[in-house]
């Protein structure tokens, strides 16, 4: 009886699914109502096409760090230790680049891999050693910001050669500057048409996947829901290009943060990897009897975290056009913060990319909207600290009552 | 004796969605062991949280008499300051303290917030007398056995003054010495007048302990038995228990055993917490193909020690021997190599070592098996939905979808859950430790059922089960351990309780 009951298809009510999936698509609201919020609070200053450049390139190497610190904690460990990694390798690079000459092509991936050899040497102790991860990346915290306060000797480095620059601070050049109808107003068309095809490409897919999940009888989220999320993002991004293309066009941050946020999604939801950490971050010993090698998974989430920490590094030093030894304090604290906004659970397991990019960025657009009304740093620490507890409440209670 | 302790009337709780008891009623006289049973998720742990204040008044409907008052207990202090103490089948104590100190945990005897640790220590010591547990009041709780924890349990009700104990499952995990000795102990109890409240799924000690047994089904109340007035059998309990008669607990078999699939020789283990200690002496054993082969022993016998050193060195250190598949030596130094060479475990304990709880059926399904629906890394959706749904189809996994979380699945389908993700590496051998542990009697004979289907396969069944009627009733051949050795091979026909716990004792007094 109750088999073939249960193999019926039922379809959820909108209400049902909305309040079961409530997480989702209240934290995509909440980003929306806070920008919306700042945008009146600052006089329209918040959504200025200079104003939303700066909101990238303040916020692209927490957005890029938190991608490493979801799989991290979905892992079921912590990474205190990115904040000095950051200054560390932003370090490194300043002595190459500027003491010793060294070409950026070089530079930038001998950094990579010493930022992932620094996350192998703690990857190291967590995962074949079994200890704690809060333990071993604090020792790292101070291992690494001493360590870069040594090879600095104290004193910043710079200025950076200019192409080194332009990897934070150069913007995508108008390729389709020909074909610019409106040469008034947009200054950058080819930004603008690279977000109404991605857009256009999102929805395609979006559609295509229905569709298929349709033929092989896969759940699908009601349609309503789809197109709603669908308009709010597509009215965004279209919103945000027009406001960029205006400006000088896509930061190459901008560039390359999208990238690898298509990469980790892709990582986290279709591959055999992220499966694989979900699994051991939810049941650690269910999935090593299950023929997972945990120890490994653990040990290479560390030094991909490692290498994103050095990507975001090199990407402050050049933003700030110098290496100091003070670069990165306290970043550890916004990328997990980030990242249990965004939904993760302390105990791992649980967690998206998506949610803890959003997370990173309600994070970065209170910082600035803040910044911009004149409130203190007081009085911003305070408010992120309130938000990161309200949205940890929100999860705890919604588990509860479900 | 003819007074009524306890009386539960019309008693009806809802859950959004769900009548998860209607109607039930309940009648138990002081100084009587009342059994309560029914299949998972008929409604017995709802009713005693219902009773102990777990759900408070108010939030169900119906009445709750207790010495012939209506009560209204709106916490579990309310319900345990007049006596009644529920012990959870997962025992609530805290490992790293002493017995004395779980004993008196939030009720510690104390002026001025200062312990006095020479009553407690005395008063500890008069508890542990009364339940027959000779361990010193400072043992640590990580350090004494499962059997004896369960008795600190009791002991720590007796602190609080119990009138009404109530036990859910006690036995589930004890082996069966301490099964009896606890059952002993409750006997005891009801000399002395105290009341219990038994609830279980072992029929046979229900039988030898209780004076009435009520049976509920899907909510509501089925009949109330009196021991004393008829003999009840199993098979009586079980037809009122599942709704219909239970000709045969056991599914028919006609075994067609081939050539040796598996073959283990000269296999020694080291302990894995205690280096210098062998565990495992000489273990042979051989399983061929559509044989379902039984390991029997009691708890601590290194059944599972056994099976976990086998499959992928995963228990133990020090391991030495040969396991043989197809008469070919195979690397089973880690858990993917023995699954490559063809085996599976099923573990005994599916919440913790078996499934990922919040993840859904489908991840859990293909877990030990991701590379079967994935191409370069890249998890194939549809492939990995159709694996899914087809086993779910196959095992009848009851939920409303493949992606339900397996944490929110009864029992029995949790079980099949992690037989899935076991076919689904195709094995040839698998070993089942315990597979029926903690789940009702429809979903046993399922599990048998599969059993049974996977032998005609050709597949090779190792069994190691603590319930000796489950072997006698499954397996065509059952090796017998004890205190780390293989002590007996039987055959179908040999195999019998009292020829399996004969070879236990004898292999015991020969040490």
């Amino acid at each position: 009886m109750a088999a073939e009951k249960s193999a019926q298809k039922t379809t959820p009510s909108l209400g049902d699914y909305f309040r079961s999936n409530i997480r989702e698509y209240g934290l995509l609201i909440a980003l929306v109502v806070i920008m919306l919020f700042f945008q009146f609070m600052t006089g329209g200053v918040l959504f200025r096409p200079v104003n939303i450049t700066n909101l990238i390139l303040q916020n692209s190497f927490i957005v890029i760090m938190a991608l490493g610190m979801l799989l991290i904690i979905v892992a079921g460990h912590i990474d205190l230790s990115v904040g000095s990694i950051v200054a560390f390798t932003g370090g490194l690079s300043a002595i190459m680049l500027v003491k010793w000459g060294i070409h950026y092509s070089i530079v930038v991936p001998v950094c990579l891999i010493l930022g992932g050899l620094v996350g192998a040497a703690q990857g190291y102790w967590v995962a074949y050693q079994k200890i704690p991860a809060f333990i071993v990346t604090l020792a790292g915290m101070l291992v690494f910001r001493g360590l870069t306060y040594l090879i600095l000797q104290n004193r910043p480095i710079g200025p950076f050669p200019k192409d080194f620059q332009s990897l934070s601070t150069g913007f995508v050049p108008d390729f389709l500057y020909f074909l610019n109808p409106l040469p008034g107003t947009i200054t950058n068309f080819f930004s603008l048409v690279v977000i109404v095809a991605l857009v256009a490409l999102a929805i395609y897919y979006g559609l295509r996947d229905r569709q298929n999940n349709d033929k092989h009888g896969t759940e699908n989220e009601p349609f309503a829901f789809f197109a709603g999320q669908m308009a709010i993002i597509a009215g965004v991004a279209i919103f945000l290009g027009f406001q960029l293309s205006t400006y000088k066009g896509f930061p190459n941050v901008l560039i390359v943060m999208g990238l690898l946020i298509a990469l980790y999604t892709f990582i986290t939801t279709r591959s055999t990897i992220g499966r694989r950490i979900y699994a051991m971050g939810g049941n650690e010993k269910a999935a090593k009897l299950s023929g997972i090698n945990t120890e490994r998974l653990t040990f290479y989430t560390f030094v991909n975290m490692g290498v994103l920490a050095a990507l975001a590094g090199m990407i402050i030093a050049a933003r700030l056009n110098s290496a100091t030894p003070k670069a990165g304090v306290g970043f550890e604290l916004d990328v997990i913060a980030a990242c249990f906004i965004g939904g993760a659970s302390a105990s791992g397991g649980v967690g998206k990319i998506t949610g803890a990019v959003i997370g990173a960025l309600i994070m970065g657009v209170m910082n600035n909207g803040m910044s911009i009304m004149g409130l203190g740093i007081d009085y911003q620490q305070l408010v992120k600290g309130l938000v990161l507890l309200a949205a940890v409440f929100f999860d705890v209670y919604n588990k509860n009552k479900g | 004796m003819d007074n009524i302790i306890l009386e539960m009337r019309g008693i009806t709780k809802t859950f959004p969605g769900v009548k998860a008891l209607d109607n039930v009623n309940l009648k138990v006289r002081e100084g009587e062991i009342h059994a309560l049973v029914g299949e998972n998720g008929a409604g017995k742990s709802t009713l005693m949280k219902v009773l102990s204040g777990v759900y408070p008044a108010g939030t169900y409907d119906g009445e709750i008499h207790y010495d012939n008052e209506v009560r209204n207990f709106s916490t579990i202090s309310d319900s345990e300051h007049l006596g009644i103490i529920i012990i959870h089948q997962e025992l609530a104590l805290v490992p790293l303290l002493s017995i004395a100190e779980n004993i008196f945990l939030g009720n510690e005897i104390a002026t001025n917030g200062v312990i006095d640790w020479k009553q407690t220590f005395s008063r500890t010591q008069e508890l542990l007398d009364k339940v027959g547990l000779r361990e010193p009041p400072t043992a640590r709780i990580t350090d004494i056995g499962i059997g004896k924890q369960q008795l600190v349990e009791i002991a720590k009700a007796l602190s609080k003054k119990v009138r009404l104990l109530i036990l859910d499952e006690p036995t589930a995990s004890l082996n069966e010495t301490d099964s009896d000795a606890l059952l002993k102990l409750l006997m005891e109890f009801r000399k002395q007048g105290m009341t219990s409240i038994i609830i279980s799924h072992k029929l046979n000690e229900i039988k030898k302990v209780a004076d009435k047994i009520t049976i509920i089904r899907d909510g509501g109340t089925v009949e109330t038995l009196d021991c004393h007035n008829e003999d009840i059998s199993e098979d009586r309990i079980i037809k009122g228990m599942v709704g219909r008669d239970m000709e045969d607990r056991y599914p028919a078999r006609e075994p067609k055993i081939g050539e040796t699939l598996l073959e283990v020789k000269n296999w020694n283990v080291f302990h894995q917490h205690h280096r210098d200690r062998q565990f495992l002496h000489d273990i042979n054993f051989t399983v061929r193909a559509g044989e379902v082969v039984g390991i029997a022993g009691l708890m601590g016998a290194g059944r599972t020690e056994t099976a976990m050193s086998i499959f992928g060195k995963s228990w133990g250190h020090k391991i030495t021997g040969d396991v043989l598949m197809h008469g070919k030596s195979v690397d089973v130094s880690t858990i993917p190599r023995a699954i490559d060479a063809g085996l599976a475990y099923v573990t005994e304990d599916r919440k913790h070592l078996g499934l990922v709880l919040n993840n859904n059926i489908m991840h859990n399904t293909t877990l030990a098996n991701l590379n079967a629906v994935a191409s370069g890394g890249v998890i194939d959706g549809h492939r990995e939905a159709k694996v899914a749904t087809d086993y779910r189809t196959k095992l009848r996994i009851r939920s409303h979808s493949i992606y339900q979380e397996a944490v929110n699945l009864s029992g029995g389908n949790q079980q099949k859950v992690v037989l899935s993700k076991w076919l689904f590496t195709n094995p040839e051998v698998l070993i089942l430790d315990e597979p029926t542990r903690g789940i009702d009697v429809g979903a046993k004979y399922e599990i048998y059922s599969i059993i049974n289907q996977l032998a005609a396969e050709g597949k090779g069944i190792l069994m190691i089960s603590s319930e000796m009627p489950e072997l006698l009733g499954t397996c065509d051949r059952v090796y017998v351990m004890n205190e780390g050795r293989i002590v007996a091979e039987l055959s179908k026909a040999e195999a019998s309780q009292e020829s399996i716990m004969r070879a236990i004792m004898r292999s015991g007094e020969k040490h």
